[in-house]
């Protein structure tokens, strides 16, 4: 008997749930919202299935209903890479420590 | 183009650097190094799905625009929104990640070939069960990210919204999908497809209008949470392992951070997904509504106070960040500092609108974040403090919370203030907080209220001191 592909998938899953409720237990409170921000540029990876949609089409049909979807979902996931990643830089680089001569 | 199993191990390693950046934020040392795994982890993720496809047709070049046009809005958005709209911003974003969602999932099963899932009426079963998992989800990150953006943009009430019936309604469009998705998974009728997204809008919609203002630190952490299970469910259709494990991570990252943020509150998941707290409620101490004594001061006398001081403990709140008074705070705090007088910060986990609101807005101000403190490392010192400086804070403080079981918050954390020498509470009027209860500290002995603006009171403070 073969094992279907969807146990190990769901294998991954279950055992990255555990990891996420640990690594996100060690995360320190005052870095509670660049954490919301990073995990929301990072859930945006759903860019990969946005991309696929798009490029289904051939060479005669790049736009029907299905990677019109596609290319908008694409461009909605784009915002939230860039944004997301640029906004917690943005907000890393302000945190800073006493400076020491004081 | 790349092999499946090549690819596969590509997106496993982009998993493994999301994990990373996650870990990264354990410190403030480490958190830029984290984000930066995560830019690479999705360099390598859209790089690889490219490969893989390895159409470099038109298609390509269309992909590509979209991509940059997304690109452009969202670097656009990180550089000019201010701090104290990240809340706002953090609710737009959850929004889209629940947007694009539904869009893969309407993809996918108007193409599935596409996907390898089967033909259009006759896709996968499972194939179709995470989609419409995915797709129901996606949609109710989508509609209740919209509501909670416009409460917190001020642009729709956030005061709770609740008429009779809501409950049972919500249960029978809860169940409703449930039905539907089993009608859809055994019909492949595409019209149970398109209901089922319009009902899941709906549901979006109406499980955060009842849902007040200050409960947002809930209500956010519980969409980035929604977000992150309706990414693993398209992860699965997909059968792609960087989305399945993002969404785990996502997906209990903002499970943890509701819990936190209710345990904040002493309130539990239901009650505050129920909603209507703070409309309702009337609590015992608001009846006795005679007129207490109340010492109000200007700045010269809280000036006079922190000079004499040899420590102060600053206690921020949400009205810090919608005066936008952290600058003003954080010169007079130099003030201060140049008498020596110590200075810490107090944070209470639910104050603003977000979990860490008050320390991205401490750090925009050039705080030092080891001059900030959590409310369990701090509370101690509060009676040992000469000052307490209380700024756009209210419950949080209440001492109410310790005393009055009748109390709708008795239970809940509070930071000691009451405990110091003196406590300054700058506020625009007697008006009770959020909860809609009056705070017993603006009629102690050794309370002093500023009835100001939060910045201006502070900038005058600072030409005082």
């Amino acid at each position: 008997m073969e094992i279907d592909p969807f146990i190990f998938r769901l294998s991954i899953f279950i055992l990255s749930i555990f990891i996420g409720y640990y690594v996100v237990w060690s995360v320190t409170p005052s870095l509670h919202t660049p954490l919301m921000s990073v995990t929301n540029a990072i859930s945006s990876v759903i860019i990969v299935g946005a991309i696929i949609a798009g490029l289904a089409g051939n060479s005669d049909t790049i736009f029907n209903t299905s990677s019109i979807f596609g290319f908008l979902a694409i461009s909605l996931a784009a915002i939230n890479i860039f944004g997301g990643f640029l906004v917690t830089q943005r907000m890393l680089a302000m945190y800073k420590k006493k400076k020491k001569d004081k | 183009m790349l092999s499946a199993n090549l690819s596969a191990i590509f997106y496993l390693i982009s998993g493994v650097l999301f994990i990373l950046a996650l870990r990264g934020l354990s410190s403030p040392e480490t958190s830029r190094q984290g984000n930066f795994f995560g830019i690479i982890g999705m360099i390598i993720a859209i790089t690889v799905t490219f490969l893989s496809i390895g159409n470099f047709s038109t298609g390509f070049i269309v992909v590509l625009i979209f991509l940059l046009i997304g690109g452009l809005i969202g670097a656009f958005i990180a550089y000019k929104i201010p701090m104290t709209a990240m809340p706002e911003l953090v609710a737009g974003f959850h929004s889209l990640v629940g947007l694009a969602a539904v869009f893969v999932a309407i993809a996918a099963f108007l193409n599935p070939e596409a996907f390898n899932l089967g033909s259009p009426g006759n896709i996968k079963l499972g194939s179709l069960i995470e989609m419409s998992i995915g797709a129901a989800v996606g949609a109710i990150t989508f509609s209740g990210s919209i509501i909670a953006f416009l409460k917190l943009q001020g642009i729709m009430s956030g005061s709770p919204i609740t008429f009779k019936g809501q409950h049972p309604l919500n249960a029978f469009i809860l169940i409703s999908i449930i039905v539907l998705t089993y009608l859809l998974c055994s019909t492949q009728s595409s019209n149970l497809f398109w209901i089922l997204l319009a009902v899941s809008f709906l549901i979006g919609f109406l499980l955060i209008i009842p849902i007040g203002g200050a409960d947002m630190p809930v209500v956010i952490s519980m969409l980035n949470s929604y977000s992150g299970w309706a990414a693993a469910g398209i992860g699965f259709t997909l059968e792609n392992t960087a989305l399945i494990i993002t969404g785990a991570l996502v997906g209990s990252s903002g499970a943890i951070l509701s819990y936190i943020m209710c345990k904040g509150m002493n309130r539990s998941f239901f009650n505050v997904i129920l909603g209507g707290f703070g409309a309702t409620e009337q609590s015992s101490s608001s009846q006795n509504k005679e007129q207490r004594p109340v010492k109000s001061g200007n700045a010269d006398d809280a000036a006079f106070l922190m000079k004499n001081a040899s420590s102060v403990i600053i206690v921020p709140g949400y009205g810090m960040a919608v005066a936008q008074a952290q600058h003003a705070l954080r010169e007079m705090v130099d003030t201060l500092k140049k008498n020596d007088i110590k200075v810490s910060y107090a944070i209470h986990p639910v104050a603003g609108r977000m979990p860490g609101h008050m320390n991205v807005l401490l750090a925009e101000a050039n705080v030092p974040y080891d001059e900030v403190f959590e409310l369990e490392e701090i509370n101690n010192d509060f009676a040992n403090a000469d000052v307490a400086f209380v700024i756009g804070a209210n419950d949080v403080t209440n001492p109410v919370a310790k005393t009055d079981p009748q109390s709708p918050i008795y239970g809940m954390p509070v930071l000691d203030v009451e405990k110091c020498k003196s406590v300054l509470f700058v506020k625009r009027s007697l008006s009770p907080g959020y909860a809609g209860i009056d705070n017993d500290l603006f009629y102690k002995e050794n309370t002093l209220m500023l009835f100001a603006d939060a910045k201006k009171m502070t900038e005058d403070i600072t030409k005082n001191l």
